[in-house]
């Protein structure tokens, strides 16, 4: 299934994530469910190395990175989980030689096929967005399903029918839908906030968007209120500061 | 080709079902997915009250806890030497009868020498009532060193608390400022919360040294130097003052503000309020000029003046002496800006914002109230600015304090229990000050007899305090002395020291319960350890002769122990989350929770709660056998929490009660109880209607309410004690006052620290160790994905935290000469570490952090020796002492809170020098490798958990 | 890039196979039949052994080598694909050629030919894989293609150069094949990391994670402080000392294999043998340390995301 699908039609349906940036704390609940789901779900099993030992390591289809940006105080740390975008000109599809590796075309997920995967590696190389893990001890390939066998699955109730990661995430900073449906609440979102894609350049037009961090708000100017009170108890009066406040306060409960 | 068929609908369990949490102390609701009796699958209980559905990183790892190869596997005798991990296997009969010998010998003798101490535990109720029965007064759970100054400080001043006795009204609340929070108890409801938050665009305020977690979303980073909130909060205050952005009304209606204090310097009665005959509190009535009931109405109250009283004494209002206080120029932001690292113009902008979001942005709800007067009010109305504080704020020796300031703040802006402020969960508000004292007076020969009343209680007069004739503590942890004469919650922190070296006597048995007191809840393990080992020259035993400790994974603190009973884990035990103990209510009503087993321990352990209740059966102890002598629970923990009455009609569970099961609150107990709430997903949550819900410090059917539920034995109004009466009571006492006199080596301190309005002064340690010589804070932030020590043994876990480093500014690095990467020496007072430095914006300059408890103990944890946690993770606790340097006149503290005895862990000073380059890259200290007890399980290679795929 | 030995190994030992198979072929091609069996039989067993030793140990570090077979399907999209479908095409052509070459002298030059394009072919489609990942700025190179054809030829025909002394059978267009081969290798390798060293990397930490707007970007925590797959994989990371002695080893290794080429214009005969032996193992050393640089060099773009503030 290496050829791509053809998701050029108005209205097709991509399936992906929104991340806010703004409100994400970096708590790796998405990460650890995503784990969670995926080690007994479609992905099963993700395979630890040295689980007690010096060097523990296994494939996480999530992963929550941090970064500080701008300098001195003004820095600002930014927590930035990182799993597949679902990218509707994936080269992690094209390059595979097995067809393994494909997106359906119902919904755009780009999934691997665990019973074909040759392991050979190439994809996540040909993926900018670092989404791919290999499990060597399965000998395939991982990567994020976009919980496919979550979302549509009947054994959950309706509003349960999201991806682990969404579940999970203790701030609400994660939203999955429609993306290719402008109407839909995660389409108006990321309209609403200017979602942007990671890497663009790149051309593999990721479905997945994230949601830019909302300015600060630690200056003059960014609330209703005035930089700083008059002191409006206590000036005009004469006396010490107490005195002259002990007199508003009179003038307060007898007017 | 066409695409493979995938099977979407797949269902990879066979049940699924409900439980609470308990990979840390949020207490989420799970459900949890099992196949064939394993677990296969945890999620968030979308219906519970406290999460709504939502699991944070460890509740998703808690498969991991319980596949953990650390798990203890029967009980375990020690045959070695303390510390050589050399063990024998033993029956749980055997361990049960020698634990009975050695505890009902104590008894027998002097049960004082049994100290009794449980870390994080939810059943402290069971705990409580058991060392009650068992007569020693030396019980206390873990919130000596977590966070009694945030529950002391709130209690005696509003009847609440920050922690979990109360939370932000986040519906409404526009304002949100957060004091040194990194996670919080209530760790999904914080998150949610400041999610939705920042989406409404409510303003969220971090003050935190540090810049990461939730203060890396604050719309405003306060990045404070450490132990100085005090300075900032009262530099709002006077701010708000000057401004005259304060809310009288409020004041008057609900707070001690008006209340008459006696002026008589010198006197025995100066600073106590004046009173009537009857003993109420006197305000003056400015219509009629003179002093009335404060607890009445009608009267036209002064806040300010000096008035005489009948036989001439003359009295000030509280709200007098507070303005002074706060109007002062050591307060003003000019005046405070060096020294908490914020500039001037930063704390009055605030101030502003306060005011404006306070006053202008009122929230109003059409809800009808009553007050306590009988005033009715047609709506509520809010003053949105909300506030919350913890262990930033707590683990200070200044954080009583600081604590009562923010909650003085918050009264001033009159935002306690209004739409948009900080809001109580039940049973909280409770009577400020707390009524209950702390009991465990010894009254003559109190062998094999109960004491009288819960150890734990709130002193009002010297008179409370737990002192022998010659001034001494009573308790092994000198809570209720005049080290520590708030210590609300004991001071567990002190225990093993205070036992080891005798001060102020010995014990005989040391038994603890879920606690790593062996590592990183002592304030300096290696000195905890020593105490641990050491020997009486004399007899060569040793100095703390026996140790029984209940955990349930290989911490390292088991091979310190002599008697060990291994627990089950939280999936596999019954637990009660109950109302009597700290409960998991929300601002909207009451709520307490169970656990069941969802699996069967694979492995030969038992509930603790069984094995406690058990050994009161055994012992004998009233309360746990019937009149024949005959074990009264015998089922066990599940047979305490249905039956066990605290009092007539109210019991562990307030669901459900009632022979039918229709009674709430207070209720006979209900054999079916325990099903109803398994029914319900192992939750009760009532949600209060909303003439109930706020102000309900003075909401008359609210305090009603809380009589009916048992929460209450009146429903008095709860008045804000701005001016904390208790303490003046202190301060006379070593002042030469009243019967009770405060020796001299400590009048001293009482009388500064026994201020009975809020003040800040220097954290302890700054203020005697110098400050050229160690001129940098050092202070510790919990790791959101990692719980304690508890957490490393977690395969998934581990892999996202396991190492740590040491965060320093850039700018500190650059005047250092420190780079990235670099090996350092952190030096403090008391001894010196070797980490690795990793530079950062986000931190203040004279400040540097690390994530606590991620270093570990070769060995502990069956973890390879060479596990990264214990090569390259440290714990800031080797640099920490347990006591304050001396003095002159030679005693030494506890590094506490001189009001509470909370431990100071954050008030640490340090020192930081370039380790030499050729250095191992190996932390120092490196502690000798525990050596596994018998029985533990090997460590598997590879971990292959998975549903029924194979690979 | 981390170094894989399985596909150093794979690139070169083919590469020199189809070099000498494509080599062999063109003999064949112009000079029909081969004059001796000997040589005939032991340059194609050479051949054809490296190419099958690189086709095997190319499936060395698959995960599932039993399912290998189903990379022949996706030559639509898939580099790696038509690399393998082209690479066991080669047989085909190649072993009529043997058989032709050796004993049948029917059709020589056309298998010989077709055997010579589907060795280039089949080059190509290795360096292809690498050429068309956009992912990785060195290897997204006009260079990568030219740099895979000129090593599998210049490594092929010092081979061939090599078993032809053996078989006492040196002759100068041999010499020109390797002794240009080799050069233009050399040369090729000097221009790519001239381009690679002074051209910027394509792509900034800022613009991977959208944030840049607040401010210079730079890693504060990795997602675990355990290792992970990618940091292992595409973390690799040469210093600029090491690459750079090893650069001057690729340039020694393969000005050493030319000179020795050409001296085996001027030695005497037994000599000449000699030193076209150890032309070979120069050029085999280059060849190695050249694939070796060329994976460790390079750089991927999800580094960015792990604190790389360019890739
Ligand atoms: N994931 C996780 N959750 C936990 C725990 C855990 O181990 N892991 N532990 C639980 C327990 S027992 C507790 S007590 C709670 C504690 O929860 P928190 O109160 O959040 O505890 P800390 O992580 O210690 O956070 C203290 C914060 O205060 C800041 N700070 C230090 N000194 C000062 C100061 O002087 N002023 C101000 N303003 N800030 C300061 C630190 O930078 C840090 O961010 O968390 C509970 N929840
Ligand atoms: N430097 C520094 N030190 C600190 C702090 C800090 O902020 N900085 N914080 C302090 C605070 S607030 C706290 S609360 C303490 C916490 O410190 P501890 O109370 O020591 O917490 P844990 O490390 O979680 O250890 C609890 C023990 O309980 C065991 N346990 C886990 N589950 C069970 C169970 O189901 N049954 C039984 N019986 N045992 C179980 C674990 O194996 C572990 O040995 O640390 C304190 N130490
Ligand atoms: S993020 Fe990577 S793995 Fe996911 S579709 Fe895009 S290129 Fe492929
Ligand atoms: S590793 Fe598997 S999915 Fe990836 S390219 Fe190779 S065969 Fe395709
Ligand atoms: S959608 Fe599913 S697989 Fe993808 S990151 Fe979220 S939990 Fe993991
Ligand atoms: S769960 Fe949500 S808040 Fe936590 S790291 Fe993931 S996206 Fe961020
Ligand atoms: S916050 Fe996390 S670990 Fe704590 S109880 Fe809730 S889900 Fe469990
Ligand atoms: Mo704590």
């Amino acid at each position: 299934m290496t050829a791509l699908p053809d998701t050029s039609a108005v209205g097709q349906k991509k399936l992906g994530l929104v991340i806010d940036l703004d409100i994400c704390v970096g708590c790796q609940a998405c990460a650890v469910s995503c784990k969670e789901w995926n080690t007994q779900g479609y992905s099963a099993p993700l395979i630890d190395d040295d689980p007690y030992g010096a060097n523990p390591m296994g494939p996480w289809l999530n992963r929550v990175h941090a970064y500080e940006a701008g300098e001195g105080v003004d820095a600002q740390v930014v927590h930035f989980p990182r799993s597949c975008l679902h990218c509707e000109q994936p080269a992690c599809v094209t390059v595979c030689p097995t067809g393994a590796s494909y997106k359906r075309a119902e919904d755009g997920i780009v999934l691997v096929n665990p019973d074909t995967c040759i392991g050979c590696k190439l994809c996540s190389w040909a993926c900018p967005y670092g989404a791919r893990e290999y499990d060597h001890n399965h000998g395939v390939m991982k990567k994020c399903t976009l919980c496919v066998d979550r979302i549509y699955n009947e054994h959950f109730e309706a509003e349960d029918r999201v991806p682990a990661c969404v579940r999970a995430c203790p701030t609400g900073a994660r939203h999955f839908g429609d993306l290719g449906d402008e109407t839909s609440d995660i389409a108006k979102l990321v309209k609403q906030r200017e979602g942007y894609d990671l890497l663009p350049e790149m051309n593999y037009k990721p479905v997945n968007k994230y949601l830019p961090p909302r300015a600060r708000r630690d200056k003059a100017g960014t609330h209703p209120a005035v930089a700083s009170l008059t002191p409006r108890a206590t000036s005009g009066r004469t006396g010490s500061l107490a005195e002259r406040f002990f007199r508003w306060v009179d003038d307060k409960l007898s007017g | 080709m066409s695409e493979p068929k995938i099977e979407l609908s797949k269902k990879n369990w066979d049940e699924v079902k409900s439980t609470t949490c308990y990979m840390c102390a949020c207490r989420c609701g799970i459900k949890v997915y099992l196949k064939d009796g394993t677990v296969r699958y945890i999620e968030g209980n979308r219906d519970h009250p406290i999460n709504k559905g939502v699991l944070c990183a460890k509740g998703s790892a808690g498969i991991m806890q319980q596949y953990s190869p650390a798990k203890l596997n029967k009980p375990l005798i020690r045959v070695g030497e303390r510390g050589s991990g050399e063990f024998r296997e033993i029956e749980w009969e055997e361990a049960l009868r020698t634990a009975t010998m050695w505890l009902s010998e104590v008894r027998n003798t002097d049960p004082r020498k049994l100290a009794f101490f449980t870390g994080r535990d939810q059943s402290q109720s069971l705990t409580g009532w058991w060392a009650i029965q068992y007569g020693t007064p030396n019980y206390a759970a873990h919130g000596g060193f977590c966070s009694v100054n945030m529950a002391a400080a709130g209690l005696y001043t509003i009847g609440g608390a920050f922690w979990e006795f109360g939370e932000p009204d986040w519906e409404y609340t526009r304002y949100f400022m957060l004091f040194g929070v990194a996670e919080e108890h209530g760790s999904n409801p914080m998150k949610t919360a400041l999610g939705r938050l920042k989406t409404r665009g409510a303003k969220f305020v971090s003050v935190n040294p540090v810049r990461t977690g939730y203060s890396a979303i604050a719309d405003e980073w306060v990045g404070i130097r450490p132990g100085t909130d005090g300075l900032f909060v009262a530099a709002l205050i006077h701010e708000l003052m000057k401004a005259g952005e304060i809310d009288l009304d409020y004041l008057l209606r609900y707070t001690n503000a008006p209340w008459l204090v006696i002026q008589n310097e010198g006197g025995e009665d100066h600073g106590i309020f004046a009173r009537d005959a009857k003993g109420n509190p006197l305000v003056w009535d400015k219509n009629n000029a003179k002093a009335v009931n404060a607890l009445s109405i009608g009267y036209v109250p002064a806040l300010s003046g000096k008035f005489g009283l009948p036989g001439g004494r003359k009295a000030v209002p509280v709200f007098e002496l507070l303005a002074q206080r706060f109007l002062d120029e050591s307060y003003s932001p000019g005046s405070v800006a060096e020294r908490t690292g914020i500039g001037a113009d930063t704390i009055k902008r605030i101030a502003a914002e306060l005011a404006h979001t306070a006053f202008q942005e009122e929230v109003t709800l059409d809800v009808e109230w009553t007050d306590w007067a009988g005033r009715k009010h047609d709506k509520l109305i809010g003053r949105p600015v909300s506030m919350h504080a913890m262990r930033g704020i707590s683990a200070h020796s200044n954080g009583f304090h600081t604590c009562r300031m923010i909650h003085i703040l918050q009264i001033l802006l009159g935002s306690i229990d209004c739409p948009g402020g900080f809001r109580y969960k039940a049973p909280y508000p409770k009577q400020t000050p707390p009524w209950l004292r702390p009991a465990g007076k010894r009254a003559g020969d109190m062998r094999a007899e109960p004491l009288g009343g819960p150890h734990l209680g709130f002193p009002m007069k010297p008179a409370d305090l737990l002192l022998n004739d010659d001034g001494s503590p009573q308790r092994i942890d000198k809570a209720f002395s005049w080290d520590a004469p708030f210590a609300a919650h004991g001071l567990m922190h002190t225990v093993i020291n205070n036992a080891a070296t005798a001060d102020p006597y010995p014990i005989e048995v040391l038994f603890l319960y879920m606690a790593n007191m062996g590592w990183n809840s002592a304030m300096n393990p290696p000195d905890t350890i020593r105490q641990l080992t050491a020997k009486n020259p004399d007899t060569g035993e040793y100095a703390i002769p026996k140790f029984i400790y209940s955990d349930a994974y290989l911490s390292e603190t088991v091979p310190y122990a002599d008697l060990i009973l291994p627990d089950t884990t939280y999936l596999e035990r019954w637990d009660c989350i109950s109302l009597l103990d700290r409960p998991i209510s929300e601002p909207n009503g009451p709520a307490d929770s169970i656990r069941h087993p969802v699996i069967k321990p694979d492995r030969d352990v038992r509930p603790f709660q069984d094995v406690l209740i058990d050994l009161g059966a055994r012992l004998g102890l009233t309360g746990f056998v019937n009149e024949d002598g005959t074990a009264k629970y015998p089922g066990g923990y599940p047979d305490y929490m249905v039956n066990h009455q605290r009092k007539p009609g109210i019991g562990p569970l307030a669901g459900w009660r009632g022979k039918t099961g229709d009674r709430f609150g207070s209720g006979e107990p209900n054999p079916r109880q325990l099903e109803k709430y398994i029914e319900n997903g192992g939750f009760w949550h009532q949600e209060l209607p909303l003439n109930k819900r706020y102000m309900r410090h003075a909401n008359i059917e609210a305090l009603n309410w809380s009589v009916e539920m048992g929460f209450r034995l009146s429903s008095n109004p709860v008045i804000f004690q701005l001016y904390l009466e208790p303490m003046q009571q202190f301060r006379l006492a070593a002042q030469g006052h009243g019967e009770i006199t405060v020796p001299a080596v400590h009048s001293d301190r009482v009388e500064t620290f026994f201020d009975p309005l809020p003040l800040w002064h220097t954290p302890l340690e700054e203020s005697i160790v110098d400050g050229d010589e160690y001129p940098i804070h050092a202070i510790t932030q919990r790791p959101m994905a990692m719980y304690h020590s508890w957490g490393t043994q977690n395969a998934w876990l581990r892999q996202i935290f396991n190492r740590n480093w040491l965060y320093m500014s850039h700018d500190k690095g650059r005047e250092l000469g420190l780079a990235d990467g670099d090996w350092v020496y952190v030096s403090s007072h008391h001894g010196r570490i070797k980490v690795q430095l990793k530079l950062m914006d986000g931190v203040n300059r004279d400040t540097v952090w690390t994530w606590n408890a991620i270093g570990k103990r070769s060995g502990s944890w069956n973890l390879a020796n060479d596990a990264p946690e214990s090569r390259k993770g440290f714990l800031l606790n080797h640099v920490i002492s347990d006591l304050l340097p001396q003095r002159d006149g030679g005693y030494r503290y506890s590094n506490s809170d001189p009001v509470t005895g909370q431990a100071a862990w954050y008030d640490l000073r340090v020192r930081i020098e370039k380790a030499e380059p050729d250095t191992a890259a190996l932390c120092e200290p490196q502690f000798k490798t525990l050596k596994k007890p018998s029985g533990i399980r090997a460590r598997p290679p590879l971990l292959k958990f998975t549903g029924d795929r194979k690979p | 890039m981390h170094p894989a030995y399985s596909v150093i190994l794979f690139t070169t030992s083919s590469g020199a196979g189809y070099g000498l198979l494509a080599l062999i072929g063109l003999a064949g091609a112009t000079h029909g039949a081969a004059s001796s069996i000997e040589f005939a039989i032991t340059t194609l067993v050479v051949a054809l052994g490296l190419i099958s030793v690189g086709l095997l140990s190319s499936t060395f570090h698959l995960g599932h080598p039993e399912r290998a077979w189903r990379a022949f399907s996706q030559w639509r999209s898939s580099w790696l694909s038509r690399e393998g479908i082209v690479a066991v095409a080669t047989f085909v052509p190649a072993l009529l050629f043997a058989y032709s070459w050796t004993f049948s002298n029917q059709a020589v030059a056309l298998w010989g030919i077709l055997s010579a394009v589907m060795c280039a072919a089949t080059v190509y489609c290795t360096g292809m894989i690498y050429a068309s990942l956009p992912t990785i700025r060195q290897w997204r190179h006009p260079l990568v293609v030219p740099v895979y054809l000129v090593f599998a030829l210049a490594t092929g025909a010092t081979l061939l150069l090599a078993l032809a002394h053996v078989f006492a059978r040196g002759q100068l267009i041999q010499v020109i094949f390797s002794a240009a081969g080799l050069a233009s290798a050399l040369v090729l390798k000097l221009v790519y990391w001239r381009s690679i060293d002074s051209t910027k990397p394509s792509y900034t930490i800022e613009q991977a994670t959208g944030i840049g707007h607040l401010g210079a970007v730079r890693q504060l925590e990795l997602p675990h402080t355990a290792q992970n797959y990618l940091m292992q994989e595409m973390g690799y990371r040469i210093g600029r000392k090491h690459a750079e002695k090893l650069r001057r080893i690729v340039v020694l290794s393969l000005t050493g294999g030319l000179l020795f080429c050409l001296l085996t214009l001027v030695l005497p005969s037994a000599l000449a043998t000699a030193a076209a032996i150890l032309a070979v193992l120069w050029a085999a050393i280059g060849a190695v340390t050249e694939r070796w640089l060329f994976f460790a060099e390079a750089e991927h773009v999800v580094n960015l995301y792990y604190g790389k503030p360019a890739a």
